[in-house]
């Protein structure tokens, strides 16, 4: 059976607000599995908490609904169980910035293959608009009425300095693009980290889809993402004019690689318990 | 000649004063006695005061007892602190370059024998940091046991450095034992009766116990935080990895660390993760989050003294109703306590088997004295078949293939893996339906929850009851669990020894509570005595909560020493 965005079909329909960035986001990755041939049974996708992670309802792929600010760790874990599997993450700003902050610093230094796309919409929505650790100075919601006081978090600096070996940043309003960036990032062997911005159409009068539209333009044709500092410079980039694109590319020996136990193939497939039993205990003796 | 003799080494921190210990259980174990080795030392790495303690004997016993026969000062500092623990007539190994003894300075009469550590290493040409050595080859000729007990412990302990240091470090213990056997040739007071060895023993402290039974068992992925007293786990687990196929992993954190076990689990792999307290304290979300997604994941929870960071080198029994609630919501586990290594071991191979069985979180709860304690431990124990049952994973996964199937009788729906076709579901944090999406209607909430819960009632079918020892119509009941077991039994003995009839009824189980043995063997009981190392008694608080049973009789310890029986029995006497 051909796989195409109708596959990941459920009986549930979103829940996400009318206009939300999420389903955008949602119908870019329902066809960049499709056009890379990852079914239901083919893969597994690790959601967070937030309006992003609503989203496993209506996307019929082996899902685990995490806890909030915990997708990693889970995804590291299943896919040291089987590395042979597409693991992707689907996380958000708060979710995988804010909860989950000390466990995107170290997932990126291990560079586990795992693909994370972060909702980036500077506000926490499930719980009515909050600020979150992607909000800009000066931004006002409901836990910052005067503003936000603090410097934001930049999801594409931190994940470079971090050691992720794929970096990239996608809109939400641009289908085509963002597909594309998806499926590069699933493509690449590694910690692939994707920025994607969204508008929160409740939460956020300022930050709207034509507020986006008006700043965002591609990385040039001509620009090579091999080049951490190049890539940093253009990853702070942020007011009238904002770079959307693939910042970064490695290619690195991956978390997996480094496991001795996984030369023979995926941990889950390997004969349990202990062949040489008196060598095991020989330094008891 | 003595049956059992107790011999205690100190010194500062980095003066191979745990090795010594683990190398004197070494010789009389291969040699077919009885060994048991505990260790005191300050959370430093250098510089603090440290001690080990081994008790040898001819026959079988279950803890360390109070008094000590032979003192070995590698410093002042030993004798300090040590000289009121020794028995009469206790031999004091020193070397008068730490400074001149005189019997007035000990309580009690004692045996003052200077052996020149330093002069005997300096003319071996050795570093002064091997005057150990030196009082291990005496401790052999005190105790009167041929020097060949020595000889394959070194050239094994030294393997890995060579032929030179072998033959260096054996030339030194020679040193030490023909000092001995030259200069006090009289000096037989400490000789141990003769021992038959009947079987190889382990040499053996219960975190390794539970990493050898975590590799019988299957296991495949740990993912562990260091922290005391779980880490020679780590060590065992990091240095096995390559030759086991397991994946080892160390987590940024505790929260990391359950969260990644769970995913491996998820994956279709036994997995696991060890920590203290402190970090346990991160897992409660992971915990209840297994709980809810029904994942079989085994926690390796050591004790130690608490709250907070508290004393980390020093042993409790404090996390027994921590442990039994830790997780937010309601959903079933199972929490098993080990006596000893031995038990460490099979509980960490059962765990496995009741994590698959039953789909959800097996704590085993270790502590301080356990995991850090050098115990002697048969080998046959530990090479036992181990049947490998993964429960209801599924190899093939039917096409209406529903996860959290409600109408198992059992509470415990087959399970699929991700990538397996046909299994596709949601292992879902929300309460969830058959497939995993999520639901908040009553009847789905209700269906969902009674399932999980069911399986409370499916373990009574594997829920161990309490162990009794001792006389069957007794005088004392004592009560306790997990570690406390040894020297609860050697009280037991002693007062047996006295005329007196106890008996010990120890918990192993300790969750799903066995209510209904506990009933049977506690309520004739005419005195009941809680003993715990803790200081609220909290199994006496789980026997009430279960039973309505009250223990008033509470003997409790919580300054970090695990009990002597000598302590236990002069508190039951009434002595003090």
């Amino acid at each position: 059976m051909t796989i195409t965005a109708d596959t990941f079909k459920t009986n549930f329909l979103p829940t996400w607000c009318p206009g939300c960035g999420d389903f955008g986001i949602w119908m870019s990755l329902k066809n960049a599995l499709a056009e890379l041939g990852i079914g239901t049974d083919d893969g597994v996708a690790v959601y967070g908490v937030g309006c992003h992670g609503n989203m496993y309802d209506w996307m019929k792929i082996y899902g685990v609904a995490a806890l909030h600010g915990r997708t990693l760790p889970v995804a590291q874990g299943l896919k040291f169980a089987n590395h042979k599997l597409p693991v992707m993450v689907i996380s958000g700003d708060g979710d995988g910035l804010g909860e989950g902050g000390n466990h995107f610093l170290h997932a990126a230094k291990r560079n586990p293959d795992i693909s994370v796309f972060i909702h980036d919409n500077q506000v926490y929505g499930l719980t009515t608009g909050q600020a979150s650790p992607t909000a800009k100075a000066g931004f006002q919601t409901k836990s910052t009425p005067e503003g936000v006081v603090d410097e934001p978090v930049n999801p594409l600096a931190l994940a470079i300095t971090a050691g992720a070996t794929f970096v990239a940043r996608g809109f939400a309003g641009d289908g085509p693009g963002l597909t594309a960036i998806m499926k590069a990032a699933i493509e690449h062997k590694g910690f692939a980290v994707v920025d994607i911005l969204q508008p929160c159409v409740t939460f956020d009068k300022v930050h709207t889809y034509a507020w986006y539209r008006q700043r965002l333009y591609k990385l040039e044709a001509e620009y090579v993402p091999d080049n951490e500092i190049k890539a940093f410079e253009r990853a702070m980039e942020w007011g009238d004019k904002i770079p959307v694109g693939i910042f970064y590319k490695e290619v690195k020996p991956t978390s997996e690689d480094r496991e001795a136990a996984l030369v023979n193939g995926p941990l889950r497939d390997l004969p349990l318990g202990v062949t040489n039993l008196d060598e095991l205990l020989k330094e008891f003796i | 000649m003595q049956h059992s003799v107790t011999w205690k080494i100190g010194g500062e921190a980095g003066f191979g004063i745990m090795s010594s210990g683990i190398m004197i259980s070494r010789a009389f174990a291969r040699g077919g006695y009885h060994t048991f080795a505990t260790n005191e030392y300050p959370s430093l790495i250098r510089g603090g005061h440290n001690v080990i303690t081994v008790r040898v004997s001819s026959e079988k016993f279950e803890s360390m007892n109070r008094d000590i026969h032979i003192l070995v000062a590698l410093n002042k500092q030993t004798i300090d602190v040590h000289k009121n623990e020794l028995n009469e007539n206790a031999i004091v190994v020193y070397d008068a370059k730490d400074g001149e003894l005189a019997a007035a300075d000990f309580l009690k009469p004692v045996k003052l024998l200077a052996v020149p550590l330093r002069d005997i290493v300096q003319k071996a040409s050795g570093d002064p940091i091997m005057r150990n050595t030196v009082a291990i080859g005496a401790t052999i000729a005190i105790m009167g046991a041929p020097f060949e007990f020595l000889v394959t412990v070194i050239t094994d302990q030294f393997a890995k450095k060579g032929e030179e240091v072998i033959k260096h470090n054996m030339d030194i213990a020679r040193a030490g034992y023909d000092y001995i056997k030259t200069t006090f040739p009289q000096e037989q007071s400490m000789y141990l009766s003769p021992a038959q060895k009947i079987e190889d023993q382990l040499i053996i402290n219960a975190s390794e116990a539970v990493g050898v039974g975590a590799a019988r068992a299957g296991l495949k992925f740990a993912a562990i935080y260091p922290m005391t007293p779980i880490n020679s786990l780590i060590t065992f687990l990091a240095d096995h990895a390559k030759s086991l196929q397991i994946v080892y992993k160390q987590p940024e954190d505790e929260i990391s660390g359950i969260n990644m076990a769970i995913g491996a689990a998820l994956g279709g792999v036994r997995s696991m993760v060890a920590t203290s307290g402190g970090g346990f304290a991160l897992m409660f979300e992971g915990v209840s989050w297994a709980g809810m997604i029904e994942a079989p994941v085994v926690i390796d929870m050591g004790m130690r003294v608490g709250p907070s960071t508290g004393m980390p080198t020093y042993t409790e029994q404090g996390e027994l109703q921590f442990i039994i609630h830790a997780g937010h919501g309601e959903f079933p586990r199972i929490v098993l306590a080990p006596a000893d290594a031995s038990e460490a071991y099979q509980m960490t191979v059962d765990a496995f088997h009741l994590a698959d069985k039953y789909q959800t979180p097996v704590f085993i709860l270790t502590d301080k004295y356990l995991n850090e304690s050098t115990w002697c431990a048969p080998k046959s124990v530990f090479t036992k078949d181990v049947v490998i049952d993964r429960g209801k994973l599924l190899k093939e996964v039917p096409a209406d293939f529903k996860r959290y199937d409600l109408s198992v009788p059992d509470g415990v729906s087959p399970r699929s893996v991700p990538g397996q076709k046909n299994g596709f579901y949601y292992a879902n944090s929300y309460e969830h339906d058959e497939t995993g999406h999520v639901t908040d209607t009553s009847a789905g909430r209700i269906a969902m929850s009674n399932k999980r819960l069911k399986k409370l009632e499916t373990m009574r079918e594997d829920v161990r009851p309490p162990t009794v020892y001792g006389d069957a119509e007794a005088e004392y009941t004592f009560v306790t669990w997990g570690s406390t077991r040894g020297p609860v039994l050697d009280a037991v003995k002693l007062l047996q020894a006295k005329g007196k009839k106890a008996k010990l009824v120890h918990y192993g189980w300790m969750y799903p509570f066995p209510v209904e043995e506990t009933m049977k063997l506690l309520s004739p009981a005419t005195r009941l005595i809680d003993v715990e190392q803790n200081a609220t008694g909290q199994l006496a608080s789980l026997i009430r909560e279960h039973t309505g049973i009250l223990i008033k009789e509470k003997l409790l310890k919580y300054d970090g020493r695990p009990f002597y029986p000598e302590e236990i029995i002069e508190r039951v006497e009434g002595k003090v």
